[in-house]
């Protein structure tokens, strides 16, 4: 019970801050605007266009970049060639605040559909292929021994050794993959889109909207927690053997 | 009939280390041989050459049919329930099929269905010997598979391994430092001395290799052991 303490105070407090018009509306929409607001936008159908957008874009963008990620770290993590001409290059660009690259994609794909799922699948890629490279690099040479003291193959080492060795990582990888597509979709939604939650919170700020910039807030809110939680559950699900907590 | 193990010439060096120089060694068809000497003598490296786990410079090393390997940790993999670790060399379904009987033999009959991290060191390390019997190996491969049990565990085990050993007519190779896991478990004893190492003491259990004879091998003075048994004995 003792979580809902500090939200349920906060709600309080807001919807009393409002009410005494201590805040203005124009700075700050009451819950029930926001509530309301949420309930005209499901009805007129605006809602889901735009949370449909949103999640869409997300996907697209963490599918590409987790089978970039597959690609290039499988490489990178299992040839000592692949480390050598990749990695170096890989982690500069690593080193580049990734929004950073917003301008140039924005001037080479312009503001279309590609250009914010390029965007999302950047901010979605590193650490996926971090997480993997380091998971490939960690795993047990002892345990790779008791596959070679059986003779298997090199596809069958890395089939039932190192792929399964490697998930837990490359799942903790993914969860944080995930979390970072929701912030760069934002990114790339505020600067440039006619639809989606990003859309919503610079419609709102146009309009001088608060209910609608927190409406979208509160959804942003929700897609990430709900995106987390599945991905958490899939860890416990699929990696609950494993001896560790994972961060 | 070709020996279960033969090793001609085996010549073996880390760096400017030679460990091994045209080193010779032959383990008949359900012979049991314990290898013993100090740390860093080579036994190890010998058995890994024979597993094919180390990279023998030169010299040739042969073993007949099957071979598995216990090593000095369980090396479970984590992630596969022990049947599943059991089952993990098998090739065939009727390899397979020998799983729950090797669970039995080993005393794992019940716990089949746990992960690995569910098992005791001592349940860890019979899980490890029942997967290395899978294929029915005819040459078993122990390196050190004690060495991480207590006094009790390592004596359970040692009977475990004594009976599973006579059950699969499989020969031994066993690398230990203790003289009581050879005396428990060989028919020869060979002790590996020097650099580049050699043999400087063979002979076999209930004949010329009694525990005087392998310490001495071992350079250890008899009574130095006996007073260190005795303490041991006291504390115990």
């Amino acid at each position: 019970m003792i979580r809902f303490v500090v939200p349920v105070a906060l709600v309080v407090a807001w919807a009393t801050a409002t009410a005494t018009g201590w805040v203005k509306s124009y700075q700050l929409a009451s819950p029930r605007d926001v509530v309301r607001e949420l309930s005209d936008l499901a009805a007129s159908g605006v809602l889901w266009h735009d949370l449909g957008a949103s999640i869409t874009r997300v996907a697209a963008g963490f599918a590409i970049a987790l089978i970039a990620a597959l690609v290039l770290g499988a490489y990178v993590g299992g040839s000592r060639r692949g480390e050598a001409l990749l990695d170096p290059t890989l982690q500069a660009i690593r080193a580049v605040p990734s929004l950073a690259w917003v301008p140039l994609i924005l001037l080479w794909l312009g503001i279309g559909e590609v250009a914010k799922i390029t965007l999302v699948a950047i901010g979605a890629f590193f650490p996926i292929y971090v997480a993997l490279v380091s998971g490939i690099r960690g795993v047990d040479r002892k345990l790779i021994e008791v596959g070679r003291s059986f003779g298997l193959s090199r596809f069958a080492l890395v089939a039932r050794v190192l792929v399964p060795a490697t998930f837990p990582q490359l799942l903790v990888g993914a969860r944080i993959g995930l979390t970072q597509a929701w912030l760069f979709l934002v990114a790339a939604e505020l600067l440039a889109a006619s639809s989606g939650l990003g859309f919503l919170l610079t419609d709102g700020q146009q309009t001088s909207r608060t209910d609608e910039i927190l409406v979208a807030i509160v959804l942003f809110a929700v897609c990430g927690k709900l995106s987390e939680s599945a991905m958490r559950s899939a860890e416990r699900r699929l990696v609950g053997w494993a001896d560790t907590v994972t961060p | 009939m070709n020996p279960a193990a033969r090793v001609r010439g085996l010549t073996k060096a880390f760096g400017d280390h030679l460990v091994f120089d045209r080193f010779d060694l032959d383990v008949a068809r359900g012979e049991r041989v314990a290898i013993l000497g100090a740390s860093g003598c080579g036994k190890s490296t010998l058995l890994r050459c024979i597993a094919g786990l180390e990279h023998a410079d030169d010299g040739t090393i042969a073993t007949q049919g099957d071979v598995g390997v216990v090593f000095q940790e369980p090396r479970l993999f984590p992630w596969l329930t022990v049947e599943k670790n059991v089952a993990f060399g098998a090739r065939t379904n009727e390899e397979r099929a020998r799983v729950p009987g090797l669970l039995g033999l080993v005393g794992l009959g019940h716990a089949g269905a746990l992960l690995p991290k569910a098992l005791s060191g001592g349940m860890a390390q019979r899980a490890a010997l029942a997967r290395a019997l899978v294929r029915d190996p005819d040459v078993l491969l122990l390196d050190e598979p004690f060495a991480a049990l207590d006094a009790l565990r390592r004596i359970e085990l040692r009977a475990a391994l004594n009976e599973i050993l006579t059950f699969a007519r499989a020969s031994a190779i066993l690398v230990t430092h203790d003289v009581d896991d050879a005396l428990a478990i060989a028919d020869r004893v060979i002790v590996l001395a020097g650099s580049p190492a050699e043999i400087a003491f063979t002979g076999t259990i209930g004949g010329d290799a009694t525990r005087e004879a392998i310490l001495a091998a071992l350079g250890v003075p008899a009574e130095m052991e006996r007073g260190k048994r005795r303490i041991q004995h006291e504390r115990g």
